[in-house]
């Protein structure tokens, strides 16, 4: 899992029938210092996140697809908890 | 399947209780030329592999799959210790 | 699975219910000899890691094979607490 920002959310009216009824999120990875990592992606929420949200990111197509309870389904993303606080006693490193 | 080099191992003895018994090796991936490639992982060893030896490991999901019936949680495997390759 | 040191942890009241009670942490990857490398991941913990101790991290649907993480929505997981990496070279 990542951290990443909600930065946007997406319209979608004609999608996979599985992702009826499923908000999508636009999302920017972090790094630990809170800085942009690598581009942005398309993720299902599955916790009801907002735009400015700090997240976490699932990026392996099984474990959002959990988040769906769907079965197999076309999602290779998922935004699983909104993150209320990051502890790092040594800055992270 | 992918080449490595074990250079290693592991030791932890509080770790999931699926893996109690498995033996974790530190490899290499390397090319068909024998060069490094990427960072070194952690593998559960399958087949009696040891220090220095070159042996093909599975990644993923497919990782588990030798353990089975048992859930092992890993994501990386040693199936087999090569003898010799040939690569142009 | 990559090898890491555990940096931090991540507190999230709001998240899938699948995960309510699970320990969040932050692992920071290190080579073999345990120093830093680029890039971090947030895993579960499923053997009671703390943060400073070095840990082996498996990723992938691999990950939901850990300890009480079946059909969980979850992409790593910390599976064991490193005593020692002995290395030939």
């Amino acid at each position: 899992m990542l951290l990443a920002r909600v930065v946007g959310a997406a319209v979608a009216t004609q999608k996979n029938e599985k992702l009826h009824g499923t908000k999508l999120l636009l999302v920017q990875p972090l790094d630990l210092e809170g800085r942009d990592r690598g581009g942005t992606v398309m993720a299902i929420d599955g916790v009801d996140a907002g735009v400015g949200d700090r997240v976490l990111l699932v990026q392996d197509g099984k474990a959002a697809m959990q988040t769906l309870g769907k079965g197999l389904a076309g999602v290779d993303a998922a935004v699983i908890g909104v993150v209320d606080a990051v502890d790092l006693p040594g800055g992270g490193a | 399947m992918l080449l490595a080099r074990v250079i290693g191992n592991v030791v932890a003895t509080r770790k999931d209780e699926a893996l109690v018994g498995s033996k974790l090796l530190l490899v290499q991936p390397i090319d068909a030329k024998r060069a490094p490639v990427g960072r070194p992982l952690v593998a559960i060893d399958g087949v009696g592999a040891g220090a220095g030896e070159h042996v093909i490991y599975l990644k993923g999901r497919e990782a588990a799959h030798p353990f089975l019936p048992k859930d092992v949680p890993t994501d990386a495997a040693i199936v087999g210790i090569v003898d010799e390759w040939h690569a142009e | 699975m990559i090898l890491g040191r555990v940096v931090g942890t991540v507190v999230s009241t709001r998240k899938d219910e699948k995960l309510s009670g699970a320990k969040l942490l932050v692992v920071r990857a290190t080579d073999p000899r345990g120093k830093d490398e680029a890039g971090y991941v947030i895993a579960v913990d499923t053997v009671h890691a703390g943060v400073g101790d070095r840990v082996l991290v498996v990723s992938g649907s691999s990950a939901r094979m850990a300890s009480g993480l079946k059909d969980t929505p979850v992409d790593a997981a910390i599976c064991g607490v490193v005593d020692a990496v002995d290395l030939v070279d």
